[in-house]
Order: structure tokens, then C-alpha cells, then sequence
């Protein structure tokens, strides 16, 4: 599903990345850990196609297509996903507006029927109770005055409404308390199937007693410097980050 | 102005052979000898540093003929030039002359008098006398004192104390395309008295454009009695090759409060004046104010309020929208008298600009001659914020759409504001339409 071949890229001056190489495939779960600042956001945003960042070297092929050559809206129309470490606030846009719009363009590029604000609706209701969300939440601007954890909520509601191929969760994590980290991560298993797939970027392993992932790969300074099983994130848990940086 | 101020008193002399009570003629003779007297403003003068009025004063503007023969606009024809409701009250003008025709008026309450300016003076002169000029004296003022001498028609609104007048009452200027060349000079007077609660909605637009510009010098006087509390909204859709001048003097007794809205998307030049002046304790003064232009327009607000008396607010947030090459201007002035001690004044003001050739330029000026107050400005003139329009476009919305959306939502904040639905609205729609065209319905 997606193939990342010796990746490099920069922001600036600053080499980033420095050749990430990296296959996921239909139905799996990977890991994506590692200390902050090793360039695991940067990652995910040049898989979403945030501008800012110029890749120097590489490839990434999303279902047998040059990914780094769609503008960003043609990723996620293609059913890529990327829940934001830092979700934007867009005051004067109400969630509802925004999902409906997003939704039915990527319905619109993929075909099929778009849908009347009523039968959204319909759909939301469903889609907030797997997040537990109230609908008044769909009234309000987008994440404009949301609490930390109302944010990561959001951003799986959106996920569970555009129903990706590649969601790609940038600590999706941090900043949640334990109530709140057990319904996120039931709503990604929820939206699990066969033929999609989740990276899942995190700082920390508690999420992934949640989301247990098929491989685990540690960033650090730009370059996965360790690949394993869902066991390599419990021993590093234990050992700390330092012992990878000496282990690379 | 040599040859046009001959021109313009030979005009004067031709209009004022006849009718009218006794000091009307001597209030308007006053007004064209201070019009000549002043000239036009340049950008020499402070006030229009920012906006020349050049091609203003360069022409000639006639005399707006009178309609001969039917009316040439419908009801619908008006519907749809103009946010309207079958529940507002309606006087509708085309050319600056009244159109009884076109306009309902008939359900208000008994005392409360809303007639065209025209009848007032035949009616109640000593009314009209006791009030026109007084706020709007045109001292200092160019084209407050053209419009006193060439003001034909108008709107006088009387709210006795403690009435309430629910629906709006809603003021349609049209002009069609035997206003090509014409100046056109509305007057309305507001007395509100204590108590009393009114809202204005005075709309300007035109049937298209006609190659020769005309110019809308529009002037209203507004008295805000005690505890009374007046709502004006002012939409400004004239063609994009005419002028538009707007001057609106407020004065505001204690309590009262004065909440004003202007809208502006039309017109080659246009500048918004909204003056106000705080007169007794505790009053409240809200201004706020949206303008969207393209191409070659130019935009341009004053406001200037005037503390006056103890623990009054005023509130102030305008933004504008500005594409092509068009300028705005935003000049907020706040004076704080020794004895207005308390006072709470903010004003903001935001500008968003879409394109390279775009410009805005902004003056705060605040005098504040009492110790203890608390007054604020901020401006910012930014462009589309990138994070929002990838955060949008990494969601699958295209990149216009998304440019679509967060620009309609930066007026939607202002837009907000407006307390009556219909006219809310019809504004949102209009401002989505201009930003979205093919994207989607509508909120
Ligand atoms: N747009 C940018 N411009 C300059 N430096 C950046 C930019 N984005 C990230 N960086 C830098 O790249 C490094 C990796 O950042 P990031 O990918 O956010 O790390 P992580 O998500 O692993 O904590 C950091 O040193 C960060 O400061
Ligand atoms: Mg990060």
C-alpha cells in the first residue's frame, strides 16, 4: 500500500529526514517511535503533503502512485489520512460545514453520490458515538477554543467520517488521560479492516497496549535506526530512548 | 472647482425657485455658501490623507431628473436588488425621489411618525426645523454641506419616548440608469426618544452600471434619547463605477445606546462616515463594519467617537476583504473628554488581503484627556492563514474551496453581529456566494 524509499528531505537549511525507507501493507499496524525532534512529524506531514518541506531525495509510492506528486487534497481524496499532532483551529467554520464539504469532495472525486446536509447528519450521529462525542461539537468552530483531549477527539471523528486506506495518527497520545486514550484508541480499532492500514506515531508506548501494531520502528535523527516486533516498544520502554541512540 | 462651483450655484439658484417653510432657504443658502467656501477635500487634509476624492470633484454631478411617465421598477425588480422582508417597514427611493409605489409603511404604531422628508417639512416644519442641521451642521464638513443644499428628498423618523417600533425600518435607495451623471443627496433625520427602541436598515444599490458615474452623498442626523436604543445598518452595494459618500452624526443621551453596521461591496470610491458622541452617562456605542472590494475599488471608513460623559463603552470592530488591486482605508478616532472618566473603549479592525496589489491602510487615533479609562486598538492585516488552508486541503477539500471557506469565514465573524435574521442572513449568503461561486450550498 505504501512504499518510502530513502527518503531525505529539509525545511530550510536543515536536513531532516536522512533517508527513511519503510513498507506498510493492507492490514497492518505499524509503529512509529522515537525521541522528540527526530523528524517522526515531519514524516507524517510530508506523507500528508504539508508544503513546507522539500524532499532532497527518495521515493513514496501509495497504491502504485507517486505520492510526492498530488497536491495534498489529492492524498486524501485517495484516502490518505493524517490526524494531526497539532490540529488547526478555523474559527468561523462550524465542524459541520467543514466534514460535510471534505466528505462529499472526496465522495465527489471518487465517483460516488454526495450527501444532502440531512443524511450527513444521520451519518455524524453514528460517527459520535464511536468517539463519544456530543453533537453539539458539530455546531461549534472548527477545534477553535477545544480543550487538548476535544482536539484528538476530533481528529478521529474526521477519520471516522472520511474512512481512510492510510491513517497515519501523530500523537494522537499526548496530552489524552486514560479515559480518554481508551476511546480513541476503540475508535481506530473500530475503523480497522483487512484492506486498510494505520501508522500510528507515538512518543510513549501506553497507546499501543490500546493499538497493539504488527511492527514497531524507531526514528531517530532522521534515519529508522531499529525495526521489530510489538515487543521492541516494551523494551523501550524500559530502556529508554538512549539506549537505541547508542544501539545506532 | 471654478468652473464647477459656477456650475453648482447656477444649479442651487434653479432648484430653490419655490416651496418650503421660511428658514429653509436660509439653512441651504448657508450650506452651499460653506460647500463653496470649503472645496473638496484633498489628501492634504487629514481626514483624506488616504482617499482622494478627485474624480469626485473633477466632474460636474446634475441634478437627479425627475421621473416622468410610470415607474419604471417593480416590486420584485426591487426584491431583488436589495435583502428585504415582507415584515420591515419600506420606503423605497429610485434617483433620490420617493416612490409611493414601491413602498409599505402603513403598520407602525399610532404616535411613531416615519414620513419622507418632503411631507415633514409640510407637515411638522417646526419639527424638521428644530432638528435638520443640528447634528450634521456641515461645519468643516464638504459634503455634509452639499448634501444640505441639495438634499431633495429624504426620510424623517420620529420615535416618541418609550415607543417600540419592532419591525426594521427599512430605506432603499435605487439608482437606475437615469442617475448616470446625477448627484444624489438623501437626508435622513432620526429623533429616538427616551426609551424608545428602533432599528434602520438603509440600503443602496443600483439597477446596473451606465458608464457615466453618479454620486451618492447620503447624510443622516440620529438623536438617542435616554435609555433609547437605536440599531442602523448601512448596506452599500452601489455600482462599481459610482461614488458613495455616508455620513452618519450621532448624539447619544444617557444609557442609550447606538449600535451601527456598515456594509460595503460596491462602488468606485466610497467612503463611510459614522460619528458619534457620547453625551450622557453610561451610554454604549457599538460599530462594527465589513467591507469586500476588487479590482480597482477603494474603500474607506471614519469613525470618530467622542466621549463626552462619564462610564460610557464603545466597541468598534471592522474587517475587510480585499482582492485585485482595490485599497482600504480604516481611520478610528476616539476622544475621551477630562470628565469621561471611566471609559471603555476597544476598537479593532482586521484586513485580509487575497491578493498581491491589494493595500490597506489603517489609523487609530486616540485623544484621551481623562486618567482613568481603559482604551484599546488593534489592527492586523494578514493573508490566508497556510496552516488552516493544509489542514483543510489535507481533509480532501481542493485548495479553492478551501481559500473559499476560510475567507467567508473571516466575514462570518463580523457578519455575526447583526441582530436582525433576515437581513444576517441574506448578508452571509451574498458573502459566501462572492467567495465560493460554484462550491456547494449554502450554511
Ligand atoms: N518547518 C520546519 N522548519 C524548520 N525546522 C523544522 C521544521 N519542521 C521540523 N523542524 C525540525 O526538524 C526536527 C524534527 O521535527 P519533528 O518532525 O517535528 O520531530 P518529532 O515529531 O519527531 O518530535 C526538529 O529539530 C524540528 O525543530
Ligand atoms: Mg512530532
Amino acid at each position: 500500500m505504501l512504499k518510502i524509499d530513502n527518503l531525505h528531505a529539509t525545511a530550510g537549511d536543515k536536513e531532516i529526514l536522512k533517508g527513511i525507507s519503510l513498507t506498510v501493507n493492507a492490514g497492518e499496524v505499524h509503529a512509529i517511535m522515537g525521541p522528540n525532534g527526530s523528524g517522526k512529524s515531519t514524516l507524517a506531514q510530508i506523507i500528508a503533503g504539508h508544503p513546507g518541506y522539500v524532499v532532497t531525495a527518495g521515493s513514496v509510492i501509495y497504491e502504485g502512485k507517486d505520492l510526492l506528486a498530488m497536491p495534498a487534497e489529492e492524498r486524501a481524496q485517495a484516502g490518505v489520512f493524517l490526524a494531526f499532532q497539532y490540529p488547526i483551529e478555523i474559527p468561523g467554520v462550524t465542524n459541520a460545514y467543514f466534514f460535510r464539504s471534505a466528505y462529499n469532495e472526496v465522495r465527489k472525486a471518487n465517483g460516488k453520490e454526495e450527501l444532502d446536509p440531512i443524511e450527513f447528519l444521520d451519518l455524524m450521529e453514528k460517527k459520535l458515538k464511536l468517539v463519544e462525542m456530543d453533537e453539539a461539537m458539530l455546531h461549534r468552530s472548527v477545534n477553535a477554543g477545544f480543550s487538548g483531549g476535544e482536539k484528538k477527539r476530533n481528529e478521529i471523528l474526521q477519520m471516522a467520517v472520511l474512512e481512510p486506506k492510510l491513517a497515519i495518527l501523530d500523537e494522537t497520545d499526548s496530552g489524552l488521560d486514560i479515559d480518554a486514550l481508551r476511546v480513541v484508541a476503540g475508535g481506530v480499532n473500530a475503523l480497522r479492516r483487512p484492506d486498510n492500514a494505520t501508522i500510528v506515531v507515538t512518543h510513549y508506548q501506553r497507546l499501543l497496549n490500546y493499538i497493539v501494531p504488527d511492527f514497531v520502528h524507531v526514528l531517530a535523527h532522521g534515519r529508522i535506526v531499529m525495526s521489530g516486533g510489538k515487543e521492541l516498544a516494551l523494551e523501550l520502554e524500559a530502556r529508554g530512548y538512549d539506549w537505541v541512540k547508542e544501539a545506532a | 472647482m471654478n468652473t464647477a462651483r459656477t456650475t453648482y450655484e447656477q444649479a442651487f439658484s434653479a432648484l430653490r425657485a419655490s416651496g418650503g417653510p421660511s428658514w429653509l432657504p436660509a439653512l441651504r443658502r448657508e450650506a452651499m455658501d460653506r460647500f463653496s467656501a470649503l472645496g473638496f477635500p484633498t489628501t492634504r487634509n487629514e481626514d483624506w490623507h488616504f482617499t482622494s476624492v478627485t474624480p469626485i470633484a473633477e466632474r460636474v454631478f446634475k441634478v437627479a431628473p425627475t421621473r416622468s411617465g410610470p415607474a419604471t421598477l417593480s416590486p420584485a425588480d426591487v426584491a431583488a436588488l436589495v435583502i428585504g422582508d415582507p415584515d420591515w417597514h419600506r420606503l423605497v427611493f429610485v434617483n433620490g425621489r420617493f416612490e409611493a409605489s414601491l413602498s409599505a409603511f402603513a403598520g407602525l404604531p399610532a404616535e411613531v411618525r416615519v414620513t419622507t422628508l418632503a411631507e415633514a417639512l409640510k407637515e411638522s416644519p417646526e419639527f424638521v426645523a428644530e432638528h435638520l442641521g443640528k447634528l450634521a451642521s456641515g461645519e468643516g464638513q464638504t459634503f455634509t454641506a452639499f448634501n444640505t443644499a441639495f438634499a431633495q428628498d429624504g426620510v424623517v423618523i420620529h420615535v416618541p419616548g418609550g415607543e417600540v417600533v419592532e419591525a426594521p425600518v427599512h430605506i432603499v435607495h435605487i439608482a437606475d440608469a437615469q442617475a448616470a451623471g446625477a448627484g444624489i443627496h438623501p437626508r435622513l433625520l432620526v429623533v429616538a426618544e427616551a426609551l424608545s427602541r428602533l432599528t434602520i436598515i438603509e440600503s443602496f444599490a443600483s439597477t446596473g452600471s451606465f458608464g457615466a458615474a453618479y454620486l451618492t452623498n447620503a447624510v443622516a442626523e440620529i438623536e438617542v434619547g435616554n435609555g433609547a436604543r437605536v440599531d442602523h445598518y448601512k448596506i452599500q452595494r452601489e455600482s462599481t463605477d459610482a461614488f458613495h459618500v455616508g455620513t452618519t452624526q450621532v448624539r447619544q443621551g444617557r444609557d442609550s445606546m447606538y449600535h451601527s453596521f456598515s456594509y460595503a461591496a460596491g462602488a468606485a470610491i466610497s467612503r463611510t462616515n459614522v460619528y458619534t458622541q457620547l453625551a450622557g452617562e453610561n451610554g454604549e456605542t457599538r460599530l462594527n463594519g465589513l467591507y469586500l472590494i476588487d479590482g480597482t475599488q477603494h474603500a474607506d471608513h471614519q469613525t470618530f467617537v467622542e466621549h463626552l460623559a462619564p462610564g460610557c463603552a464603545s466597541r468598534e470592530l471592522y474587517k475587510g476583504i480585499l482582492d485585485g488591486s482595490s485599497h482600504g482605508v480604516f481611520n478610528g478616532k476616539v476622544y475621551v473628554d477630562p470628565v469621561a472618566q471611566k471609559t471603555d473603549g476597544k476598537q479593532t479592525n482586521h484586513a485580509l488581503l487575497l491578493s498581491e496589489h491589494a493595500r490597506v491602510d489603517t489609523k487609530p487615533q486616540l485623544e484621551i484627556f481623562a486618567d482613568d479609562v481603559k482604551c484599546t486598538h488593534g489592527a492586523t492585516v494578514g493573508r490566508l492563514d497556510e496552516d488552516a488552508l493544509f489542514y483543510m486541503k489535507s481533509r480532501g477539500l481542493g485548495a479553492e474551496n478551501a481559500r473559499a471557506l476560510l475567507t467567508y469565514a473571516f466575514a462570518a465573524e463580523v457578519l455575526e453581529t447583526i441582530e436582525v435574521d433576515a437581513l444576517r442572513e441574506g448578508l452571509e449568503a451574498l458573502a459566501f456566494a462572492r467567495f465560493t461561486q460554484s462550491f456547494g450550498e449554502q450554511h
